[in-house]
């Protein structure tokens, strides 16, 4: 049973950084219908500029900040300099429009920075708790408690202010929004600009545990896509729910089946769960319209 | 010579000639090899291009196949006993029955969820290339023999640019017959509409299917002739980031387009070589290449210039 818990703990863990990672998939795609491929590089430039900021003798939370900074102006550029230009493409252009966009953000970021390992400390020590037998790294609690956070100011960012309704309705009918005097390309910029501060956040979180180098954002752009689909495009809350559900399920399935194929069972229970219900665990049936 | 390749054996004979007059232009051994790998790249992009641009079905996770192809001629002769071409047709066989049993699920997804599954699809692929050590050498790749065929061994970079030279024109021979068959068509009117195609009475699962299949066919031979012209295979070459060089390939030369194929396998794979001048630049320059290209000539290289071409003489 500690075991049980360890796992449950650590896939959590994980699992929330997933769930960051999809979010801001989410938010992009139902702003613009773009799939943006460079997300994983945010969470990248979140952990490394605060690696580098903080070596340079800044405290953590300002070099944090200056991270977050460094990740939205970036995902602003993405938007203004790769994606809007680029309006009316069909959506594979534009997913690799977005893919050597993360490749560009990759070969910038090892030259800017290296291509070393590098590690953040903890935020509030590396004593782990004991909680029902399992030993909790604090930073968990950051991580976990951090998307918490998240979560709750994008959705009553979403819900209860003006500008928030305004990405609501973009995302619900581009066109009718337009009708009703919202200027859509502020809100698509907004997104971009979100989901980069989201990616940010999480790399930020998360570095103390997992390390980060120049290349960690190809494989967590691709989970992140998968925790997205699993919880059914273009729904928040099911981004969430998958990102959770595929760290769970890596850390389950590490601890109990196989820990070499752990990157393998993400994939493995994406592709069962798209032929069992292709439109994703919480996606609305589509009816084509001819 | 432009207007010759508006037609099929046009087409053809273009491509002939080049791949025969081009080694009088190269100084050096190394222009030979650069080339084969277009030829080689090609190759997989044509066979990518019958999915993507005749029959409109994206896949992210070709390499996959393209792996799965290198693997055979590396683990056969080896391990097996088998010998290297026997090994290749084996890899075919594998590649296409492994289409053929994860394409009829997959193919019923559409847009977004269709890229996942096949992108999940080629990184699991490349995970039990890269985990199942014993039999692949791991993350480190694994040395390939040479071919040898009735005592005569295949080696050097003049005789492979011919062997891979000659793989391309056969590969690009096949595509562009496709065109008039009535797969062919059913191809083309699943890209134009697929409710269209399935109304008038187009099995549409069979032949995304069947383009599926053919897909993963080219991308096996590929692989196997890049494999035994390097002598050496590794994971990279069943990896995401292969499938995405697959795909840009044939986005950037033009969907749909066999001479598009060509075109851009050849721009992504000289870009590097011309690229390594400013090595640690190299993934930022492609990158950008790649933002650039897609923003300015979003229909890809080669139909752009034709209608450059047509619209000028009208």
């Amino acid at each position: 049973m500690p075991e049980f818990f360890q796992f449950l703990v650590s896939g959590l863990t994980i699992g929330a950084v997933y769930a960051l990672v999809a979010l801001g998939f989410t938010l992009v795609y139902n702003a613009s219908d773009v799939v943006n491929f460079a997300q994983g590089e945010f969470v990248m430039l979140g952990g490394m500029v605060t690696v580098f900021v903080h070596a340079a003798g800044v405290p953590l939370p300002f070099a944090a900040l200056v991270a977050v900074i460094v990740s939205v102006v970036l995902g602003l550029l993405l938007y203004w300099l790769a994606i809007a230009p680029a309006r009316g493409a069909s959506a594979v252009s534009l997913i690799i429009i977005t893919i050597g966009a993360s490749i560009l953000l990759r070969g910038a970021a090892q030259i800017v920075f290296d291509k070393q390992f590098h590690k953040l400390p903890s935020f509030s020590g590396d004593t782990p708790v004991q909680i029902l037998g399992a030993a909790v790294q604090p930073q968990s609690f950051w991580v976990i408690g951090g998307t918490a956070v998240m979560v709750l100011l994008l959705y009553v960012f979403l819900e209860r202010t003006l500008l928030g309704k305004a990405v609501l309705a973009t995302s619900a009918n581009r066109f009718a929004a337009r009708l009703v005097g919202i200027n859509t390309t502020t809100i698509m910029a907004l997104a971009f600009g979100g989901s980069a501060a989201i990616g940010g956040v999480a790399g930020i979180l998360i570095t103390p545990i997992t390390l980060t180098s120049y290349d960690v954002g190809t494989l967590l752009a691709l989970k992140g896509f998968a925790a997205a689909m699993l919880g059914g495009m273009g729904n928040p809350l099911g981004a969430v729910a998958g990102g959770l559900l595929l760290g769970l399920l890596e850390a389950f399935g590490a601890g109990y089946i196989s820990s070499t194929y752990k990157d393998a069972f993400a994939f493995i229970v994406i592709l069962s769960a798209l032929f069992a219900a292709p439109q994703g665990l919480f996606g609305r049936r589509t009816i084509e319209r001819v | 010579m432009l207007a010759a390749l508006r037609h099929r054996y046009g087409i053809l004979l273009v491509l002939a000639i080049v791949i025969a007059v081009l080694p009088l232009a190269f100084p050096s051994s190394y222009y030979f090899r650069v080339a084969s790998l277009v030829w080689v790249s090609a190759f997989a992009a044509i066979g990518l291009n019958i999915l993507m641009g005749k029959a409109g079905q994206v896949s992210l996770g070709h390499a996959g196949f393209f792996g799965i192809g290198a693997y055979a001629v590396a683990i056969g002769p080896t391990h097996l006993g088998v010998p290297s071409l026997a090994a290749a047709l084996l890899g075919c066989v594998l590649s296409a029955l492994l289409a053929f049993l994860v394409g009829r699920p997959i193919l019923r997804l559409k847009g977004h969820y269709l890229a996942i599954a096949t992108l999940g699809f080629g990184v699991l692929v490349a995970l039990v290339i890269t985990t199942e050590s014993r039999w692949t050498g791991g993350p480190d790749g694994i040395s390939v023999m040479k071919l040898t065929l009735f005592g005569w061994r295949a080696s050097g970079s003049d005789t492979w640019y011919w062997i891979t030279g000659g793989l391309l024109l056969a590969g690009t021979w096949v595509a562009l017959n496709l065109d008039d068959t009535p797969t062919g068509r059913a191809f083309r009117a699943l890209h134009d509409s697929e409710i269209a195609a399935r109304v008038t009475g187009v099995n549409v699962n069979r032949f995304k299917l069947q383009a599926f299949v053919v897909a993963a066919v080219y991308a096996s031979l590929a692989g196997s002739a890049l494999a035994l012209m390097n002598g050496f295979v590794n994971p990279d070459q069943a990896g995401f980031l292969h499938s995405i060089e697959l795909v840009t390939m044939v986005v950037l030369g033009g969907l749909g387009s066999v001479v598009g194929s060509i075109v851009g396998a050849a721009v992504l794979i000289m870009l590097p070589q011309v690229l390594t001048v400013f090595q640690e630049y190299e993934n930022l320059m492609l990158g950008f290449i790649i933002i650039v290209s897609m923003i300015f000539m979003r229909e890809g290289i080669v139909p752009v210039l034709s209608k450059f071409m047509t619209g000028r003489r009208a």
